[in-house]
């Protein structure tokens, strides 16, 4: 008890009104933009500045702070291509800018990542939901805000056993990234006790999405193809590239539930949220930006939040400074979840709570009740220590 | 005959001329709950704005102000005949207040605004506009009235407003979501609680109002997750000797030994409790307990749970006044 108290009472700061440390703090998010079809429903497109309205948030929140310390916050906003994706980091690099919160696809990321590691960068991921990220590819300059496959997969896993939904039916896409998903899937129903009775694979033929004519052929099609499946309590969906699971709740042949990439879809968090005093996030958010907040942007005004604890707390904004802190038990930051968000020293990843959504409302959050761990029931999703492969934070 | 005398004799007990009353605002509900806290009977429910949170009474008794945080204003209302009167500006989104001990000016937060408003409950008017950290919250006033201290919960910080100049003198760094700052009665100490931090910092206040931090309280219940222990509302008997803690969802409240800071109990309330309350004589403790929908009666003496009042829909804040 004596030794915690001291522990606390060195992370505590008395700020006088006068600041006492100035530091100028500069990050930037870099985001890579790609060539993608458009989304099936048109609430899914993406805005112009996504992830940057995160980042303008954090800039504001932590600003506010910051008045009070002498700290000043300025975060830069790239899009880029794949292909000028580097010359854009180096860019930021040469700008002197070491904090930097990326959107890309898990290859660019790690070869971006590398490449600012070189030069000292800390970088935060904060769409890439790949396992191996966070595993055998894991990077000790390399901290992730987004959810892993894993988290996502295991958030729904924990709600359908609750429910006693332990018969699946996975349909997954035929793209790489939704057949991660589904491994994500089988991992989950391993972990916790489902049994996965049957799978299918629908394929990406490149029809037609949201024209006209695409609602009456998904009616003719999706059911037939569901149709004959092994008696199943859910359907869990594996559709990364958002192709098909969006209709798959309306058009099964046996009605079930759906989750996973349609249906009940886990998420970090979405504009309805409203739990845990996070109307305010929302107000604040609407009001800046005017729209909703999508999952990239809570991902980037997390990191930037994690960079401005650091720098509050631990009166560093150097690359290695903000990482240490980070990993270290005295890090806490409180992220409209109901409880605190903390860093996994094993692999970098922010364990946090998943926010189970209908497209409408929180219907449930995970992890849920009765999934019990030795150290948090957040490590229940995800790559837990003893199953990750991870060694560059040793 | 005899069976008049006793209808008489139940009439004045139940009448409220000899009892206090409980104010209790329900958030989602839009009202304010009246419990008479002889009986612990509900006497009404009134209409109470939009979103009523905060809640306090004019020092002497008459006049009830509410945080109405979706109208953007503070609502006022007669506590003997619940008559609404002209309501005070608050600026946007206020949650919580206080009242100095004089009646005059009123100390609003504003959480959508990172403000303190100081309204002039006599004028109406605005007399400052305080800025302070992200998501403005707890609001508390040494005894001298010569500080008000808010907390703001993404910031995390308490900061020292001197209300001499409405300009901030001190901040101070707590644990995540501060949530609320309790004076002690003689001002020596402050109290103020982190949420999400699940702690409760204790500061040692000096004669000029500057802060030490000198220690923290910490929270465990066997069988009940850490996450769940998140301190909110804080109240502290008049002598400094019990201080309770309540914990949001560990459904809870924690008596803490004013002197050697130990937590000694926990008394088990209802769903989610938020904010507390004394009765005037300090004989009852009342809990608001948002998820249950109603309020816990702790006997403070005997440190015990008596009895629960059903209230409106979510009750957030509880003022008493004796009558």
């Amino acid at each position: 008890m004596k030794v915690a108290l001291t522990l606390l009472a060195s992370v505590l700061f008395f700020v006088g009104a006068s600041p006492a440390f100035a530091i100028d703090v500069r990050a930037a998010v870099l985001r890579v933009d790609y060539q993608t079809l458009l989304p099936l429903s048109r609430y899914d497109v993406r805005p112009d500045d996504l992830g940057f309205a995160g980042a303008a948030l954090a800039d504001q929140d932590n600003n506010t702070t910051g008045s009070f310390m002498g700290h000043n916050y300025e975060t830069v906003q790239v899009s880029t291509t794949p292909d000028d994706a580097d010359a854009a980091l180096d860019a930021i690099l040469a700008d002197g800018i070491r904090l930097i919160v990326v959107l890309a696809r898990a290859e660019d990321l790690l070869r971006l990542t590398d490449r600012a590691a070189e030069q000292g960068a800390l970088v935060f991921n904060a769409q890439a939901p790949d396992m191996a990220l966070r595993d055998t590819d894991c990077r000790a300059g390399l901290l992730h805000t987004s959810l892993s496959y894993g988290m996502k997969a295991d958030a729904v896993a924990q709600f359908a056993i609750w429910k006693k939904w332990t018969d699946w039916l996975l349909v997954h896409g035929s793209n790489p990234a939704d057949v991660a998903m589904a491994d994500a899937f089988r991992n989950a129903a391993n972990k916790f006790g489902a049994r996965i009775v049957e799978e299918r694979e629908f394929e990406d033929t490149g029809g037609s999405r949201r024209t006209d004519s695409g609602h009456v052929m998904v009616q003719k099609q999706l059911p037939v193809f569901m149709q004959g499946a092994k008696d199943h309590d859910a359907v869990i969906a594996a559709d990364a590239t958002n192709y098909f699971a969006g209709f798959l709740p309306y058009h099964l042949w046996t009605p079930r539930p759906v989750m996973g990439s349609g249906g009940l879809v886990p998420v970090n968090f979405h504009g309805a949220h409203e739990a845990y005093g996070a109307t305010q996030f929302q107000t604040r958010f609407d009001e800046l930006t005017r729209r909703y907040v999508r999952s990239e942007d809570f991902n980037v005004w997390l990191a930037l939040r994690v960079v401005g604890e650091a720098v509050t707390r631990a009166n560093t904004a150097d690359p290695m400074g903000v990482l240490d802190y980070a990993m270290s038990d005295a890090f806490e930051l409180a992220a409209f979840k109901g409880q605190k968000v903390t860093f996994r020293n094993w692999n970098g990843q922010i364990r946090q709570p998943v926010l189970l959504y209908d497209g409408m409302l929180t219907v449930s959050v995970s992890p849920q009740e009765g999934f019990l761990h030795q150290t948090s029931p957040l490590d229940t999703m995800g790559l837990d220590r003893p199953e990750s492969n991870c060694t560059a934070f040793n | 005959m005899r069976p008049f005398v006793l209808a008489t004799a139940l009439v004045a007990f139940a009448s409220p001329v000899f009892a206090g009353k409980a104010f209790v605002s329900n958030e989602r509900g839009n009202t304010i709950t009246v419990v008479n806290t002889e009986t612990w009977e509900v006497e009404t429910e009134f209409f109470g704005g939009n979103r009523p949170r905060g809640i306090t009474v004019s020092p002497d008794g008459t006049k009830l102000y509410v945080c109405a945080s979706d109208d953007n204003i503070v609502r006022v209302f007669d506590t003997t005949t619940y008559e609404e009167l002209p309501s005070l500006p608050s600026g946007p989104d206020p949650e919580l207040f206080i009242i100095e001990p004089s009646g005059e000016r009123l100390y609003i937060a504003n959480e959508d605004d990172n403000l303190v408003t100081v309204t002039n409950t006599n004028t109406r008017q605005v007399l400052a506009e305080v800025p302070v950290g992200v998501e403005p919250e707890g609001m508390g006033m040494s005894p001298d009235a010569k500080w008000v201290v808010n907390t703001s919960e993404t910031t995390n910080m308490a900061h020292f407003i001197s209300t001499e100049d409405y300009s901030i003198k001190h901040n101070v760094l707590v644990d995540q979501r501060p949530r609320y700052a309790q004076y002690t009665a003689d001002g020596t100490r402050l109290y103020v609680s982190s949420e999400i931090g699940g702690t409760v910092t204790v500061m040692d206040i000096a004669e000029d109002g500057a802060p030490t931090v000198v220690g923290k309280l910490t929270f465990e219940v066997p069988g009940v997750l850490p996450e769940w222990l998140q301190p909110v509302g804080v109240k502290v008997t008049s002598d400094g000797s019990r201080v309770f803690v309540a914990l949001g969802p560990a459904n809870r409240v924690a008596v803490v030994d004013g002197e050697t800071l130990e937590v000694l109990d926990y008394i088990l309330v209802g769903q989610r409790v938020w904010q507390l309350d004394f009765t005037a004589d300090e004989k009852y403790l009342i809990s608001t307990n948002g998820n249950s929908n109603d309020i816990t009666v702790i006997d403070v003496e005997k440190e015990e749970a008596i009895k629960s009042v059903q209230v409106g829909q979510q009750p957030w804040g509880v003022v008493t006044i004796k009558d």
